[in-house]
């Protein structure tokens, strides 16, 4: 991280009588014992004390907040429900937390527009639970929704298993109200699509925290789908449940979720929920399809043979919701399930090509042996997303750096089969240093102009996703290559 | 006369931004050409062809993407996703005709960098949704990526966003990526045909707006007017005599039927109902995708595209026709509005910009003579802390401004 600034830290009493101006009341922590519930998010292997968190109320008060902090060179690191899995809240010594937690306000629900607009405190699952008395519901469905802000959401363009049909959050936000590092409110996009200028709501979504502060988000929701009927198939081996994911897209279908578990993972699920899982396979897959009642069974039926037809030694198609939700279970309490089975984990979030999968599996258990470590494998297999686990025990000198250099390893994988880095969670700290694996300096370089534009001082949320900030001075200066037309054989006319 | 310059590799297309930043020389960005005459008109002393970076690189239909240099002509890219039963879903609109250009001219670049989409895009989204990667050139002279091959990827700034839409004023892509879809099995449009006289533009709202707001997973939502629907080549459209609302379902063929019948249960009171099965829907979808409507329409001097919250769509469209003379479509549910009007001083920008200015949304003049993309602000006028930012990303893309400097707004 960034090495903290002492002399902002040496003003630690001055700058939080300023901001209790500007935020009065309990909106200002600057007690350790208070500030002690902020030192991580939901990547807990790292912890830190914030200098100060401000808990502001209004978007007014979030723009002082910035305004006075950019005019006194503090940084800020933003938090939304502090759940996030790469350390994208991460406090700084020397920065101010500004959580959004009191921004719990839904603001407006419209069925005719098919929108609701939301303060970004409110949690994923609060927006359908705002809006399913009339049949409606938000998509993304992160396996956190039930406490996870639809803020934090955006900032972390945020999945889930609904996303390989119904899209990421960017696909399903149509608007913000931020507010920029020197205190300006902007809006990005409203209840209409597309932007007039340049996409800056696309820009903004999946950014960390790095451009500016969410204090508003307009979300599209969709009428729920007739029926969901869920099939539970089970492989002899993962190469067959790799095939069936790829054959069942290529057979035209996109299934509402479609999600894979390895043998391990089975087992530490089926001991904490017993949701009835057949323990004799090596790989599990849930495929989900949901849509009126007879396009649901017309595709169960298709994704039952194409199964058959990869070796499936089990398939149990549910027939009710409530045994829809017991295949779920196992899946949905897969972390807390390898809780159980180990003192520690740390969740790796890589995309791959679907094509790849049983030759990632494969050399993922090399690297365990390797690392001595236990992985576990819980897999969006739809959408080519890998949630590797990694097991280790925290107490035991020197696993916890093994378990990071596997992830390391495990994420540099996913790079060199034609993956990416982050699916879902994000870069945060946790894979900030590997982007070099998939970004040469100069794709690195332009990403960061970009941040220039809208925070030239780097008081934003410093130390995250980018390895190495540069000075925006030293990113705009240009390098011109001097000479004449350095290629007579370009065609002309 | 310009030079014309068309690099043919990506080390060649390089070395011809090198030289423009160099030589500090303007250039506009050109391939296919369909949409040369969309956005402000520019003073560049070169043209950059990008026609001969042509070519589908990377395929793969299982896992539903294709990657392709920038020129390669869309109609290509098309026959080789049919062929594999797939289609980029967010139909990529074809405006040639429309701006008077030949018809399948567009790129897979054009279509990028203009983020255009048809009538599917309430529900599969728009270009922007549908870019999973670039490699390009910024008007740096360096070369940069960004994205993959994958659909889900949160690793650093979603650069992919900001290209599409930025009418190449950033910088210029020589690969596109774009995601693959499969082709719906069976597609059915449902009419409803307006017997009401006068005004039923409202009406059309309301029917669209139930539809959109049902779960039969409703592809396209438009309404024609009695003038638009006259010009349709589909028989039950033209034939209508009155305005005409059509939903489109797609699926495989169980559902389509199932949704159909219960869609047509629904709507059956405002008015009467029409089926299109799929060949004469594909052809109307693809008229309101292209803007059939207005094209050929000389007494059509400006054609507007206006992005409004979709229940205001009629509201808005019958407020500017009160004081301007012209005619209007609705796509998207109500949510995008193409208007055409006949010569009106400024081509009608104040009246229109001041209609969309509460319900919030972006007027953009997709057709009009050069001389009033030059005097009119052709994009939606940005706020000032807009503009500072966009103006600072322009800067940090493109310092120089040889990159179709001017395209969206004066200096970007």
């Amino acid at each position: 991280m960034p090495k903290p600034d002492e002399s902002v830290i040496a003003r630690r009493a001055e700058l939080a009588a300023a901001l209790r101006e500007i935020v009065p009341g309990e909106g200002v922590i600057d007690t350790e014992e208070e500030l002690r519930a902020f030192d991580c998010d939901g990547l807990m292997a790292y912890k830190q004390l914030p200098l100060i968190v401000v808990l502001p109320e209004t978007t007014e008060q979030v723009s002082k907040v910035l305004k006075y902090c950019h005019e006194n060179s503090v940084k800020i690191v933003p938090r939304g429900a502090g759940t996030g899995l790469s350390g994208g809240a991460l406090p700084l010594a020397d920065a101010i937390t500004l959580g959004l937690g009191k921004f719990k306000q839904i603001l407006d629900i419209d069925f005719e527009n098919r929108c609701v607009v939301t303060q970004p405190g409110v949690t994923n699952l609060g927006i359908t639970q705002a809006v399913e008395h009339a049949g409606f519901y938000y998509a993304p469905d992160p396996s956190s929704q039930i406490a996870c802000s639809i803020g934090g959401n955006v900032a972390e363009n945020s999945g889930g298993v609904h996303c390989l049909k119904y899209g990421l959050t960017t696909n399903n936000v149509l608007g913000v109200e931020m507010v920029l590092m020197n205190g300006d409110v902007v809006r990005f996009g409203g209840k209409h699509l597309d932007a007039g200028g340049y996409d800056l709501l696309g820009v903004i979504t999946g950014s960390e925290g790095l451009l500016g502060v969410i204090t508003e988000v307009t979300v599209r929701i969709l009428k729920k789908p007739e029926v969901a009927r869920a099939l539970l198939i089970g492989f002899p081996t993962m190469l067959d449940a790799g095939k069936c994911v790829a054959d069942v897209i290529a057979d035209g279908i996109i299934p509402g979720g479609m999600e894979l578990m390895d043998k391990p993972i089975i087992h530490a699920t089926e001991d904490f929920v017993h949701a009835g899982y057949p323990l004799d396979v090596e790989g599990l897959m849930i495929v989900e399809l949901d849509g009126p009642e007879a396009e649901v069974a017309y595709l169960v039926e298709r994704v039952e043979k194409i199964a058959r037809a990869c070796n499936a030694t089990t398939v149990r198609i549910s027939e009710s919701d409530d045994e829809r939700a017991r295949f779920w279970s196992g899946r949905k309490n897969a972390f807390p399930a390898v809780g159980r089975i180990s003192p520690d984990y740390i969740c790796v979030d890589g995309t791959i090509p679907r094509k790849k999968l049983a030759e990632v599996l494969e050399r993922i258990s090399e690297y365990s042996e390797k690392h001595g470590l236990r992985v576990a494998n819980v897999f969006h297999a739809g959408d080519g997303n890998l949630h590797p686990l990694v097991l280790f025990d925290a107490n035991q000198p020197g696993e916890l750096e093994a378990a990071e250099a596997l992830c390391a390893d495990i994420l540099t994988l996913c790079v060199e089969v034609g993956g990416v880095l982050s699916g879902e969670h994000g870069i945060g700290v946790e894979k900030r240093d590997l982007m070099g694996t998939m970004f040469t300096e100069d794709d690195l370089k332009q990403q960061q102009r970009v941040k220039c534009a809208f925070d030239p001082e780097h008081l934003l949320n410093p130390g995250k996703v980018y390895p190495e900030l540069h000075r925006c001075a030293e990113l705009g200066k240009m390098h011109i290559h001097h000479g004449k037309l350095p290629f007579p054989d370009i065609p002309r006319f | 006369m310009s030079d014309t310059l068309r690099p043919e590799t990506a080390d060649q297309l390089l070395d011809t931004v090198k030289w423009a930043v160099s030589e500090k020389t303007p250039m506009e960005v050109v391939a296919g050409g369909s949409k040369r005459d969309f956005g402000r008109p520019m003073q560049t002393a070169a043209t950059l062809d990008m026609s001969a970076m042509s070519g589908i690189d990377t395929y793969e239909p299982e896992e539903l993407f294709v990657t392709a240099r920038a020129g390669t002509p869309m109609q290509e890219l098309n026959a080789a996703l049919d062929e594999k039963g797939q289609q980029f879903s967010f139909e990529p609109p074809d405006l040639g005709p429309l701006l008077g250009a030949e018809s399948n001219q567009g790129t897979i670049g054009g279509i990028a960098a203009t983020n255009l989409a048809g009538p599917r895009r309430i529900k599969e989204g728009a270009a922007r949704d549908h870019v999973l990667g670039f490699n390009a050139v910024s008007g740096r002279g360096e070369v940069f990526k960004s994205g993959g091959t994958v659909v889900k990827n949160v690793t650093g700034f979603d650069l992919s966003k900001l290209m599409a839409g930025s009418f190449g004023t950033l910088a210029v892509m020589s690969h596109v990526t774009l995601k693959t879809l499969p082709q719906p099995e069976k597609i059915r449009t449902l009419l409803v045909c307006w017997r009401i006289d006068g005004v039923y533009d409202h009406g059309a709202m309301k029917v669209m707006s139930k539809a959109l707001g049902s779960s039969h997973d409703v592809s396209g939502a438009a309404h024609l007017p009695a003038a638009a629907a006259a010009a349709s080549s589909v028989d039950y459209v033209n034939a209508s005599g009155g305005g005409v609302t059509a939903l489109r379902l797609e699926g495989p063929g169980p559902s389509v039927e199932h949704r159909l019948e219960a869609l047509k249960s629904e709507i059956k009171d405002f008015g009467r109902i029409e089926e299109l099965h799929t060949v004469n829907s594909r052809t109307f979808w693809e008229e309101v995708r292209d803007v059939r409507p207005f094209v050929g329409r000389d007494d059509l001097e400006y054609v507007w595209r206006i992005s409004v919250p979709p229940a205001d769509g009629s509201r808005i469209a019958l407020f500017i026709l009160e004081s301007l003379k012209g005619e209007v479509f609705y796509d998207w549910g109500g949510g995008q509005i193409w208007l055409g009007l006949k010569p009106v001083v400024n081509a009608g920008a104040e009246v229109i910009r001041a209609a969309i200015a509460n319900s919030g949304g972006h007027a953009t003049l997709v057709k009009a003579p050069a001389d009033i993309r030059g005097e009119v602000p052709v994009m939606q006028p940005l706020s000032d802390a807009e503009a500072l930012i966009a103006g600072k990303i322009k800067e940090g893309f493109d310092p120089e401004g040889v990159l179709n400097p001017g395209r969206m707004y004066s200096g970007i």
